[in-house]
């Protein structure tokens, strides 16, 4: 076993700073020099324009006739004359220190609140390496949101990634905002830190996120990486790369339990479009690009957790589907590489239910090793699955009922519509309050009383003789277990 | 190695992602692996235009310079077959992650080399030829106990013929130690390599006439394919593809598992690796881990290793069912391999066929899927199988894509994942009017002699109730149940039993996670009977109310959480109080 990975390299990045003027060709953000044997592929670059502006720029492609280089600020201005082009890092890096929490900086990792550079402890590339599947450990804390539809239906745990599927004008960001602030309120707090990814949203959304981070006195435990809307696009690229960079620093080397929001990933994802049509490559669905799923995965696995380390990394990306489309290609690849989803519902919202989340297809993939005895509580799992496949089930009948009426409908049928409609006003519909999950089963287990006992084929006996039971006789919550 | 006394070491000209060009290359052959750039990642040639040579690179190509050397191996990329592969976990190219987390900590580092098999670890070998023996390729040289459940026998490599000269004495050896010797010189040892991308020589192919049974329900009873049948797993994010093939790696009735996590999850890797060591064999009662063999490339690893990993794990399989056994390829998924070969295609600015992938893919998966099978083996009267089950990952749950439709046409089993069904937690989600089965004419004849009596006609039964209550569902959206006759709603209430209590099955209850062939068509004969007795009801005036009523229907629907060994006992109970019951609603005189 050996790594060739220290070999020295041909001395090329020796002291003497050397420019390079040798531009041959601009074309949207990428720019291309007629020489590629002088920098390593994802080399960072400095062009300074004839201005004196210094952009960035990374190697993309090199051939010995030309190196093809995304410019981050954008070509504008840009001449193939007068840029000179040096090399600034041979890969992209960013800075790492304990300090880190408590800053922000823009979408590249640069200070943006008026303080000095970090001074790094360690300078790590950005890139990152694939975690060894033989180290991770599996997800198993349940991670208690205070949300119903969350906590009993789609379990988030620590060192999971579970993405949040929105349409616009849906309070996905209040939904967020709720978590992190609840996953927050349960650890101790010298060891939880909120990474916050920003692509290209809103001023207004930039402000509110940072803001409810702050409240609950969680604003020191925030390292805030922002590219704003108004900010270059290709810069995009480069920040849920650096905020999951300094996640994994602080996870596995200091042994934070880091929650990574990442919004909104749609973003990133049209910034990868355009260098791709830049590049003239194929274009796959919808003109995004045929990699997209590996390079989207190569963002997504950057969470979990490492046998024998104490931290961790939990990601939830925000992401907007355009036009609520749920087999658009960035939901669609999103959904086959993260564990499972939140799926947020136009029709709840509209009916003024909150946090207006469609548990038909949301979906936690890790649930079942958070939850049940010892864990959450024993009946759980059966449980979920029964409330599930009433309310699916349910909702079939609301169909139905809306083409034959309700006269048509049987009483059983009416029974199932009468449980959807009170666990989407009850369970759904629980408002900005925050439920233990003993008393989200418990109100579940309430809920199912609308339905005959002999419908209950999900739940094994024993549970029902226990909970079922309990609740139809007195009506009060068992106690939590 | 071909090229030792003339070592091919050209240049590179050309870094794009995953694809790199160097010069200088004239006469590596297509397939070489090459070693590319100071850090000497592993690649593979894939296209040469005189004497430069393009090579997928299975490691990260980020920081290689133009200009920097690539060396030709003189190999085609090949894997290390002997004792030692059964509990191991590999990357895409072999190499044990073990290894690399040794070498390289927690997360994986580049231009690591490691062998697959240990060098140190000796075996206990049983010769079982002797000096003057003429010995062909697959003849067994000897036995190894591999693991408590698996004896390795140990075989000449496919290429190997002579007469024995000499043969070690029964006792301990490394892989690489000579244990047989050939009148040539040629000497054999515990391990030979094969080369992934040609398919191991078989005596002959036979028809695939066992079934593959995976203690499903709804696969076993209504799809179930053949021991070296092939079928695909497609469905949409969330329907539950991997946890059908990890419930299958956990419970077919095969010898061997390959499980080939291709472009996946690594939690779900560290699912199956904290999960599978503590699971039994329920055929053998040994732990699980040490009848498979993990090959991981998930979906943050290099991109070409995903076209490694699935050749990497059927060369595995290939080499088990060369020894006899019935061994089973999990492939999940095979899209994230189809889309690796778009992207390097894409590379090499090939013209590209059906939604950008290269026009190669249907030749591609047609090979992957062939090399399943039921075989007479090389080199002696074994028989072994090679059963693959594909994970299909279709963008938007949309079969019409070209990875599922291609993939169908080589594959005798379609068992489609349904996100409807996913949605209202019915799982294993598999759509019971999409789904079908081509082994049925084949296994028909084993099931009627191995299965419980009326099998195959409780099969048919179940279906046509199915397909009636489809059609039963299309009028109730029009007009309302209020139109249905009695008898047509006794069968949407059926119909709903059997999805319900047959065809959905908890993977996380004990008692219901592995249903036995017994236990399945005892489940579907209750229901059916059930059926039977309702409409013999029906027929004498009795409402159907009335029956629905029955407090017998939840013993019913509780039979699936009946343990396998107390359920035939059970089930007659149940049967019988069932039709006492309904008997009792008969109108008097």
């Amino acid at each position: 076993m050996q790594t060739h990975e220290d070999h020295p390299r041909p001395a090329r990045n020796d002291l003497v700073h050397r420019e390079y003027w040798d531009l041959t060709y601009v074309t949207g953000p990428l720019v291309f020099l007629g020489n590629g044997e002088r920098f390593p592929t994802g080399a960072m670059l400095d062009l300074v324009l004839d201005s004196g502006e210094r952009r960035q720029g990374q190697v993309l492609e090199a051939s010995r006739s030309r190196a093809v280089v995304q410019v981050l600020q954008g070509t504008h201005g840009i001449d193939v004359k007068r840029t000179a082009v040096s090399l600034r890092q041979d890969a992209a890096r960013i800075a790492a220190s304990k300090d880190v929490i408590g800053r922000r900086f823009n979408g590249v990792g640069d200070p943006i609140d008026g303080l000095p550079p970090l001074v790094a402890d360690i300078e790590i590339d950005i890139g990152g390496a694939a975690i060894n599947p033989v180290s991770r450990d599996k997800p198993s804390d349940f991670i208690e949101t205070g949300i119903s539809t969350i906590d009993g239906f789609n379990t988030l745990v620590r060192g999971q990634k579970l993405p949040i599927f929105f349409g616009a004008g849906l309070p996905a960001n209040e939904l967020a905002s709720l978590i992190v602030r609840q996953a927050a309120t349960q650890s101790d707090a010298e060891e939880f830190v909120v990474v916050f990814g920003a692509m290209g949203i809103t001023e207004r959304e930039a402000a509110f996120f940072l803001r409810s981070f702050e409240e609950g006195g969680r604003g020191s435990r925030v390292v805030a990486f922002i590219n704003k809307a108004s900010d270059p696009a290709i810069e995009r690229l480069f920040t849920p790369r650096c905020a999951l960079t300094i996640a994994e620093y602080l996870a596995f080397q200091h042994d934070c339990q880091v929650l990574v929001v990442l919004s909104d990933m749609t973003n990133y994802c049209e910034a990868l479009r355009q260098i791709a049509s830049a590049r003239e490559e194929i274009p796959g669905r919808r003109g995004y690009p045929g990699y997209m799923y590996t390079d989207l995965a190569s963002i997504y696995e950057r969470a979990g957790r490492i046998r024998g380390k104490t931290g961790s990394v939990t990601q939830i990306p925000m992401l907007s589907m355009p036009d609520d489309d749920i087999t658009h290609p960035i939901p669609d690849l999103t959904g086959y590489i993260t564990e499972g989803q939140i799926v947020m519902s136009r029709g709840l919202h509209r009916r003024g239910v909150f946090p207006p989340v469609d548990v038909l297809p949301s979906l936690s993939r890790l649930m079942n090793n958070g939850i049940g005895e010892g864990l959450t509580r024993k009946d759980h799992r059966e449980l979920a699955n029964q409330l599930y496949a009433c309310y699916a089930h349910g909702r079939d009948i609301r169909k139905l009922m809306s083409i034959v009426g309700e006269d048509a409908l049987t009483a059983l049928d009416q029974k199932y519509l009468r449980f959807a409609e009170s666990f989407e006003a009850q369970m759904v519909g629980q408002g900005h309050t925050r439920r233990a999950i003993g008393e989200t089963l418990d109100l579940g287990w309430q809920l199912l009383s609308i339905i005959p006992k002999e419908e209950l084929t999900r739940i094994n006996k024993d549970l029902i003789d226990r909970y079922y039971s309990e609740i139809m006789e007195n009506g009060v919550p068992s106690p939590y277990i | 190695m071909a090229h030792s006394e003339h070592p091919i070491v050209g240049n590179l000209t050309l870094i794009s992602g995953p694809m790199v060009a160097a010069g200088g290359m004239l006469g590596v052959t297509m397939g070489e692996i090459v070693r590319v750039g100071n850090a000497r990642l592993m690649g593979e040639v894939i296209r040469i235009d005189g004497a430069t040579a393009y090579a997928q690179v299975f490691e990260d190509t980020g920081g290689l310079y133009v200009g920097e050397p690539v060396e030709a191996m003189g190999d085609a990329l090949s894997v290390e077959l002997g004792p030692g592969l059964l509990g191991g976990t590999f990357d895409g190219i072999q190499r044990p992650l073990e290894s690399l987390r040794q070498a390289s900590g927690d997360f994986i580092g580049r231009g690591l080399t490691s062998h697959a098999l240990d060098r140190r670890t000796k075996w206990h070998l049983v010769p079982r030829v002797a000096p003057g023996d003429e010995l062909t390729g697959g003849t067994v040289l000897g036995t190894v106990r591999e693991t408590a459940g698996i004896e390795h026998r140990i075989l000449a490599p496919p290429r190997a013929a002579g007469r024995v000269k000499r043969v070690v004495p029964e006792g301990e050896y490394t892989v690489t130690d000579t244990i047989v010797e050939l009148d040539g010189g040629a000497a054999l040892t515990l391990m030979h390599r094969w080369p992934v991308k040609q398919a191991r020589p078989v005596a002959r192919k036979l028809p695939p006439d066992r079934p593959f049974l995976t203690g499903q329900r709804v696969l076993d009873c209504l799809f179930p394919i053949a021991l070296g049948g092939a079928a695909i797993v497609p469905g949409g994010f969330g329907t539950g593809k991997t946890v059908v093939e990890q419930t299958l790696a956990k419970f077919c009735n095969a010898d061997v598992i390959v499980y080939v996590g291709c472009g996946e999850r690594g939690n779900e890797m560290a699912d199956v690796l904290s999960e599978f060591p503590a699971l039994n064999d329920p055929r053998t009662g040994e732990s699980l881990m040490n009848r498979t063999v993990l090959v991981v490339n998930t979906s943050n690893m290099p991109v070409a290793a995903r076209d490694a990993s699935v050749y990497t794990g059927i060369t595995i399989a290939e080499y088990y069912r060369d020894q006899g056994y019935d061994v089973a390829v999990m492939a999940d998924s095979t899209s994230r391999w189809a889309e690796a070969l778009r992207e390097i295609s894409s590379r090499l600015e090939e013209m590209p066929g059906e939604e950008g992938y290269p026009t190669y893919l249907s030749a591609r998966v047609a090979e992957f899927y062939e090399r399943s099978g039921r075989v007479v083996c090389a080199g002696g009267e074994r028989v072994g199988s090679l059963t693959l089950v594909g994970a299909v990952s279709p963008p938007g749950g949309d079969f019409s894509e070209p990875v599922t439709q291609t993939s169908l046409r080589v594959t005798g089993g379609l068992w489609a994942l349904d996100s409807a069904l996913a949605y209202r937690r019915h799982y294993p989600a598999i759509n019971w009017n999409r789904s079908y089965s081509l082994y049925f004419a084949e296994l028909d004849a084993w099931f009627d002699e191995h299965a419980p009596a009326g099998w195959i006609r409780q099969r048919q039964t179940a279906m046509q109730l199915m397909q009636r209550d489809a059609e039963l569902q299309e009028v109730v959206q029009l007009v309302g149940p209020d139109a249905l006759q009695d008898n047509e709603r006794l069968i949407l209430e059926i119909s709903k039993m059997i999805r319900e209590v047959f065809l959905q099955q908890n993977a996380f209850s004990d008692n219901d996670a592995f249903s036995s062939l017994e236990k399945s068509a005892g489940l579907l004969e209750a229901l059916l009977a059930f059926h039977d007795a309702c409409r013999e009801q029906l027929d004498r005036e009795v409402s159907l109310s009335r029956i629905l009523d029955l407090p017998i229907r939840e013993d019913l629907a509780r039979l699936r959480d009946v343990p396998n060994e107390a359920f035939a006992e059970r089930t007659r109970q149940v049967i019988e109080a069932m039709k006492t019951a309904l008997a009792e609603l008969t109108p008097k005189g």
